[in-house]
């Protein structure tokens, strides 16, 4: 019924750790579609974070094939993968990641910047997006002024205002109370229904049955979990 | 490709933008920073302009005072060891020539009662010297033509004798001995209000007497240097010329008899001086720019570390390695250049207090404050290299996860 968004096949990924060569992604396949909301769940040093920078094109895998949105990922030089990132990918971290030295609205407009949007339809879009995640009131205060939510709701703002095509977080809730956890899971599940594909990286298996559907990834292996039950 | 280039000045704006706010934002440590390549500036600027100011005003005295004159001095052949007085005579009637002064001095000893000077300075003098410097005579009267013909015992006093000799005295009309001849002063001068190359070079005389007088005490009949004052408007190249013409049969065209010295040639050397010496103090000023663009270089690097998770993330956001090099070679070009604009403001200030203290002329050196600004404008790329470059070369995974 979808259209295919991006397919891995046969991704390994070898780490030289000192004179020991580790194996952290074990012969992984994934296909993901348009429209999806899936949560890859594993425990810490699962490899999870290694897919995610694969999938975020952060980091090239040892062997194997990963089409991205129609771009064969490994094949491209560094400068294209960071135009690929800068375009099909929106980052969302754990703690946030934003510059402390500037206001919310411009650390919202970064992503534009390298995308060469000029100043004045940055900072509208920024705007936008800033309204979009309910901080209208916040634009020119600094990171160190907002709470954790805010601070993640800044950033998810940040993912979403270059219109990327997958939205990719890493354990978004991490660094964040119950109850805020809950608004931002609340900020995505309104995201997934808009249409946008979602790729959410966690350890918590209540956060993972957020999305509607679900892999485990163990010891560098990946497993399909099915569809969650959550919703 | 205008796509591109727009792609490029949005970028580039926001560089500028972000460098000055991490300036601004680490006031202290970019001042610190800025310290070393400010004063290397400051220093060069100060040192230039000075340097200009003292030279400018040497060479406008000396063209004053060397203005329309010639020297001219004789080592002679062995038939001929000088010139003499026809010889003299002839070089004055030349068409380019208004007249000459010899310079005959020597050293005597100076008595007078039961007091005596030793090691005075005598210098004969013409009377066209003393008509083309009338103000050298202070009291009493010049030497004229009758006391050169006569060789007579007459003599001009300068202040230190007067003192010497005649404390509470008037000295003209009274006699002294030179070398343990009896003169007599007929006048008094002071040099202060003709400044001479002669007189620069070799110290004031005490004592002005008629040269033939001069030649006389020195057992001599012969000249061997003069200064000859060109006529009006004549060009010194072809008085010079000249001169060398009529000099040449005088000495029967003998070969390195004498030698004839333009002011222009006196020019042209003390300017070589001073540019050497401009540019040996301009070597050791920018030695302090090299150590100032250490300081930046060593202040990138802890930024390049310190920023290690900005960095990754730009990278994450879609900076590509090259955007993130110029980023940072932005930033220590920029703090550079603002060390080097405050260096070149500094450096005039002080050159305005320097050249009023030296009471030499203040010229703004376009060509030093160009250095200055483009010398820190190098230093700030050269030394920002190597941290931009080091920063462009960080893995995004590994910056992201320094948290």
């Amino acid at each position: 019924m979808s259209e295919v968004f991006f397919n891995m096949e046969g991704i390994n990924k070898f780490y030289q750790m000192g004179d020991e060569r580790m194996h952290i992604l074990k012969d992984i396949h994934l296909r993901m579609d348009k429209g999806e909301y899936l949560s890859v769940l594993g425990p810490s040093g699962s490899g999870k974070s290694t897919l995610m920078n694969i999938i975020g094109c952060l980091d090239t895998p040892t062997s194997g094939s990963y089409v991205l949105n129609g771009n064969l990922i490994e094949d491209m030089t560094e400068a294209e993968l960071a135009q690929i990132r800068n375009r099909e990918i929106g980052f969302i971290f754990q703690n946030s990641q934003l510059l402390p030295r500037l206001n919310a609205l411009r650390n919202v407009e970064m992503p534009l910047i390298y995308a060469g949007i000029p100043p004045k339809e940055r900072r509208r879009r920024a705007m936008e997006m800033l309204e979009r995640v309910g901080l209208s009131d916040r634009m020119y205060h600094f990171p160190n002024q907002l709470s954790g939510g805010q601070q993640q709701r800044v950033a998810i703002a940040r993912a979403l205002v270059g219109n990327p095509n997958l939205l990719l977080a890493d354990e978004p809730t991490g660094a964040l109370d119950q109850k805020t956890g809950r608004q931002v899971m609340q900020l995505f599940q309104e995201l997934s229904d808009e249409g946008r594909t979602i790729i959410m990286i966690t350890h918590d298996m209540h956060i993972a049955s957020y999305a509607r559907r679900v892999v485990h990834i163990i010891d560098g292996e990946l497993t399909e979990g099915g569809e969650a039950s959550h919703a | 490709m205008l796509k591109k280039l727009r792609k490029f000045f949005v970028m580039l704006r926001e560089c500028v933008t972000m460098s000055l706010e991490n300036i601004w934002g680490n006031k202290v440590r970019s001042f610190l920073t800025v310290l070393g390549i400010l004063i290397g500036v400051t220093a060069v600027i100060a040192l230039i302009t000075t340097v200009n100011g003292v030279s400018g005003s040497l060479t406008s005295s000396f063209s004053s005072m060397g203005a329309g004159t010639l020297t001219v001095s004789v080592t002679g052949s062995d038939l001929k060891t000088g010139l003499n007085t026809d010889d003299l005579n002839e070089l004055t009637g030349l068409d380019l020539v208004a007249g000459l002064t010899p310079t005959v001095s020597s050293r005597v000893r100076v008595s007078r009662g039961g007091s005596y000077e030793s090691g005075m300075t005598v210098s004969g003098k013409n009377a066209y010297y003393f008509r083309t410097n009338p103000d050298v005579v202070t009291r009493g009267r010049a030497l004229n033509v009758i006391d050169e013909s006569n060789m007579s015992f007459v003599c001009l006093i300068g202040p230190e004798l007067v003192e010497t000799f005649f404390y509470g005295v008037d000295p003209v009309g009274e006699s002294l001995y030179i070398s343990g001849i009896p003169f007599t002063v007929v006048g008094l001068f002071s040099d202060e209000n003709t400044e001479s190359i002669t007189s620069m070079f070799s110290g004031s005389p005490d004592i002005l007497v008629p040269y033939t007088t001069a030649l006389k005490l020195n057992n001599d009949n012969l000249v061997t240097s003069f200064t000859v004052y060109l006529a009006d408007g004549a060009d010194s190249e072809l008085a010079s010329d000249q001169i060398e013409a009529a000099m040449d049969v005088m000495f029967s065209y003998e070969e390195d008899c004498f030698t004839i010295t333009t002011m222009s040639s006196v020019e042209d050397t003390m300017e070589e001086m001073l540019g050497m010496m401009t540019a040996l103090l301009a070597g050791i000023a920018s030695i302090a720019l090299v150590v100032g663009g250490i300081g930046i270089m060593n202040m990138m690097l802890t930024s390049v570390t310190e920023r290690t998770t900005e960095i990754g993330l730009k990278k994450a956001l879609g900076a590509i390695p090259w955007q993130i090099q110029v980023q940072f070679l932005i930033e220590s070009f920029l703090l550079s250049i603002i060390g080097g604009i405050a260096g070149v403001a500094l450096g005039l200030l002080l050159s305005i207090i320097l050249t009023n203290v030296m009471g030499t002329e203040f010229v703004v050196s376009v060509g030093a404050i160009a250095l200055g600004v483009g010398f820190s404008a190098a230093v700030g790329i050269i030394f920002g290299w190597a941290p931009a470059r080091k920063a462009s070369k960080l893995n995004p995974i590994d910056a992201l996860r320094s948290v």
